[in-house]
């Protein structure tokens, strides 16, 4: 399936920050960086898991909570030397309105 | 157009610089390299492990030339340049060509000095500098039987070491008495000696070189005592003199090297200069720290930035030689005002001394046992005080209190496979190799390739001294580590410019002080947001997203993305109520595991994140409020029973800790702050071991500071002893503003009272009551900002965003599952 998903207003996500979209198979955190660029990846560090959503906000990286792993927003990937890569979302901005492809 | 940017040598200096230029100002110049050797660029420092046969050449390089293509490089290597026309702005190469430039640098590094006896010109006289020159004594190792080192120094003795490995006899022989004189002293030199002699390596001290003899190849050497030995290879390691010829030609002012300032100009501005053939404030480097400290303040010039300033460096040294442990720093000799404590135990072949002059450590001589190395050459470049811990200074950072891991001291005798890293499961052998094939010469490359020392810390010392072996001399430490990587300001120049210039938020700090990324990372962030709430209480405004997710949602993240919520228990002390309202709470909300803290508390473990405001909002309800047991806060204020109740007690314990925590409670510190009283001088609350510790005794308190019980267990530091709870509170609200305002961020203040001394603190909170009186009102200015209960703030419906998702789906056929009261 590939719908797009209405999940909410882009002001309800903080700047460098995230939101969580909560799913029977899973979280989706949903990040906004510093220029307003928005992405999705599954809510788990490809290292232990770890709930990137909580993680700090830079650039267009998330460093993961439990154990600063950096990970790249817009791929899922991990940043070298680290390796790994966290599932991605299509994400879209419309009129303010955050849209994810299921 | 661009300007043409010229680089002459493509050693490890130049191509550092190269690379700092390229961070800083990418597209800026039409970058050329003239190499003289036919390689990239390698990593000089390994040629001892190529010769031992540990690594390949292919593995030191540190630059191949595809990376010169993909930045833009042009790579001429192979190429020597004969002349700079600085008229015309040129170079002539050797192949006749012209290159013209606008701005140069000069790398030319060093070459080894051949003696000028009679016969240094025969085939087989060789020096130990390049690649080639390890061909040469690898193809010698094969096909003849007699070497001769000339030169007792490092890397002399490294070389001999190498060829010894090849099975060849090796003599070394030195001018002077002792082994490398200018980094040991005599006896330090003597038990070296003594190792490389039951190892195999024969010394002929004392012995003056006359002549190099043979005919088509060289065959012996004749000393000026009319010693003789047979040759087959010679390697000069007489030392290196700056490669300056070129620059001479030019007229660039030189002396015993190419002069350069403080920004590494030379005389001529268009010219720049970095390394091992630079002469600067009358001190020549050959080690690699200097180097790329050098190499990062020249980028900064070149780059068009002009603020960086190279001061000089004090170096170590270290003997890459398998086996032998060793370590020398500053001035070891001493002078007529200096003193010098020496410990010396032959059966464990340890000999250490340290030189010392006003309270101050000035030089260190380790031999057999160097784990200290790093803490006394810290102690040097700070310019600590020692005088408080003097007695114990010899017997190293352990005895006064840091235990850390394990007993291990010497990684010299540790096996490849001996684990580094208890928290990350590395070995030596990990971190040796990956130090090599990545590349790495700081203690951060080494940390985030391997994970070694990345987690508690605690085997940080053995990690360095595997780097010092490893890459030879002092790793990258400088005086002034940038705070991160988007900055060259260090944590104090950071802290100076925010107090000085009055910036109040993160944007005008980035801004005014050229941060190289728009955001930041999660070093600075936090960091910067800690300095400036601390600068200016009310008006900085507490940055939420810099702050990492404990202090963002008031609670400690589990791995299973759960949290612990632990309600502040003044001094220790609960009322039946308090504890009915908490075990409510962990039957209401199913809290998986209610857990005493060791900090006299209640934690209740594995909260969702979801039910954080709620739970919080039926503690605030009993008058629980949070104890901010996941910040770099003000903690704990542990207690025992005291005069109270207790037949021992002398003062009131409970009722002092209470007091200290109403005053300090909210309050933001570089790192955690944890503080305890006891009644007596038993200690039942283990003051001795936290941030600032109480101990009563009859008619006075006694006051100490910089304990620590984690990771590096640090026994307090006694500060005074006063007389009323009144000072008491003033002493302890003193001290942790001296701390807030000084310390850097995430420095606890064990490692803080180390780095600046005792005496610094009591000069400030103890001697001076004036200046105790002004840190104790800053502090409790800035806690009328502080002093709140987060709980109570993160529970109205704004924040409460947080805590629960945007939206709930289900996946089956994605819809949008009509979101509870609270949600959005």
């Amino acid at each position: 399936m590939s719908e797009w998903i209405e999940v909410g207003p882009l002001e309800s996500i903080p700047q460098l920050g995230a939101r969580v979209v909560a799913t029977d198979q899973g979280d989706i955190a949903v990040f906004r960086t510093g220029d307003d660029q928005v992405f999705a990846l599954d809510d788990a560090c490809p290292h232990e898991g770890g709930p990137l959503s909580q993680g700090m906000v830079y650039g267009t990286r998330v460093a993961c909570p439990l154990h600063n792993w950096s990970i790249e927003l817009s791929t899922g990937e991990a940043v070298s030397p680290d390796e790994g890569c966290a599932g991605r979302h299509e994400v879209r901005v419309t009129n303010g309105r955050v849209a994810i492809r299921l | 157009m661009k300007e043409r940017l010229i680089v002459i040598g493509n050693g490890m200096a130049g191509m550092r610089t190269v690379e700092e230029l390229l961070k800083l100002a990418p597209d800026l110049y039409d970058i050329t390299v003239f190499g003289e050797e036919p390689h990239g660029n390698y990593n000089r420092i390994l040629l001892s492990p190529v010769l031992g046969g540990e690594l390949s050449f292919e593995e030191t390089l540190l630059h191949r030339p595809e990376w010169y293509a993909e930045n833009g490089i042009t790579l001429r290597s192979g190429t020597r340049v004969e002349k700079i026309d600085r008229r015309r702005r040129v170079v002539v190469a050797a192949d006749g060509s012209e290159t013209p430039y606008d701005r140069m640098l000069l790398a030319t590094g060093s070459r080894p000095v051949i003696l000028p006896v009679a016969g240094h010109g025969l085939p087989g006289v060789i020096g130990f500098r390049t690649i080639a020159d390890v061909e040469t004594m690898i193809d010698a190792s094969q096909r003849f039987h007699h070497a001769v080192v000339i030169g007792g120094g490092l890397l002399g003795l490294e070389a001999a070491a190498g060829l010894l490995k090849h099975g060849m006899k090796v003599r070394v022989v030195h001018l002077a008495e002792t082994l490398m004189e200018r980094q040991l002293d005599e006896t330090a030199g003597r038990m070296l000696q003594e190792n490389l002699e039951s190892r195999g390596v024969e010394f002929l001290m004392g012995a003056k070189t006359r002549e190099i003899i043979g005919r088509k190849r060289v065959q012996g050497v004749v000393f000026e005592d009319g010693r003789e030995v047979s040759a087959d290879l010679v390697v000069m390691a007489a030392g290196v003199r700056p490669e300056k010829e070129l620059a001479r030609s030019a007229d660039i002012h030189c002396d015993r090297g190419v002069v350069v300032d403080d920004t590494l100009q030379t005389f001529d501005p268009r010219i720049y200069a970095v390394g091992e053939c630079v002469q600067h404030r009358r001190a020549i480097y050959g080690l690699v720290a200097p180097l790329f400290e050098q190499a990062r303040v020249c980028a900064n010039h070149l780059a068009r930035l002009g603020f960086a300033r190279y001061t000089g460096s004090i170096t170590s040294t270290k003997l890459k030689v398998t086996g032998v442990d060793l370590f020398s720093a500053g001035d070891f000799t001493g002078n007529e005002h200096s003193e010098a404590i020496v410990f010396r135990d032959p059966a464990r072949g340890v000999y250490k001394k340290l030189v010392l002059e006003d309270d101050h450590l000035r030089g260190a001589v380790l031999y057999g046992d160097t784990v200290d190395g790093s803490w006394y050459f810290e102690l040097m470049r700070g310019g600590v005080d020692v005088s408080a811990f003097r007695d114990d200074l010899m017997f190293g950072r352990a005895h006064i209190g840091d235990t850390g891991h394990g007993g291990g001291t010497s990684t010299a005798e540790m096996a490849d496979d001996a684990q580094v890293c208890d928290c990350n499961g590395v070995s030596k052998g990990d971190i040796v190799k990956a130090i090599r094939s990545q590349g790495l010469f700081t203690l951060e490359e080494v940390k985030k390739h391997t994970k070694a020392a990345a987690s508690c810390g605690g085997c940080t010392g053995l990690v360095e001294q595997i780097l010092a072996a490893t890459v030879g001399g002092e790793y990258t430490h400088p005086d002034r580590k940038p705070l991160c990587a988007c900055t060259d300001f260090s944590h104090d120049e950071v802290r100076h410019a925010i107090r000085e210039q009055h910036l109040i938020d993160r944007e005008s700090v980035m801004k005014g002080l050229d941060w190289r990324s728009p955001d930041g990372c999660p070093t600075c962030r936090p960091a910067l947001n800690y300095y400036l709430l601390a600068a200016w209480p009310g008006e900085a405004v507490d940055d939420r997203q810099s702050r990492f997710v404990n202090e963002r949602v008031h609670a400690n993240i589990q791995k299973d993305r759960s949290y612990t919520v632990v309600p502040r228990l003044w001094g220790g002390v609960a009322t039946p109520d308090e504890l009915r309202a908490i075990a409510d709470a962990a039957d209401k909300y199913a809290v998986p595991l209610v857990k005493l803290t060791g900090g006299q508390r209640i934690d209740l473990v594995g909260v969702k994140k979801e039910q954080l405001p709620d739970i919080w909002g039926d503690l605030n309800n009993a008058g629980l409020v949070s104890g901010h047991a996941y910040g770099k806060a003000l903690r704990t204020v542990k207690t025992c029973i005291g005069a109270q109740f207790c037949r021992f007690g002398t003062q009131d314990s409970i009722q002092m800790g209470i007091d200290l925590e109403k005053m300090t409670w909210g309050s933001w510190t570089p790192h955690k702050f944890k503080m305890a009283v006891s009644a007596c001088p038993r200690n039942c609350a283990e003051a001795t071991i936290k941030d600032f510790g109480v101990v009563g005794i009859e008619g006075a308190w006694e006051l100490h500071v910089g304990g620590n019980g984690g990771t590096k267990v640090r026994v307090t530091d006694r500060l005074c002893r006063v007389e009323t709870a009144t000072e008491v509170l003033e002493y302890a609200g003193a001290f942790m503003q001296l701390y807030r305002e000084e310390a850097r961020y995430l420095e606890r203040t064990a490692p803080w009272v180390e780095r600046i001394g005792l005496t610094h603190i009591r000069t400030r909170v103890v001697d001076d009551a004036e200046r105790r009186r002004e840190l104790y009102e800053r502090f409790l200015e800035s806690q009328r900002y502080a002093r709140h209960d987060p709980w109570a703030a993160n529970r109205t419906p704004e924040q409460r965003l947080e805590f629960v998702p945007m939206q709930t789906l289900s996946m089956d056929a994605p819809t949008v599952i009509p979101a509870k009261a609270g949600s959005q």
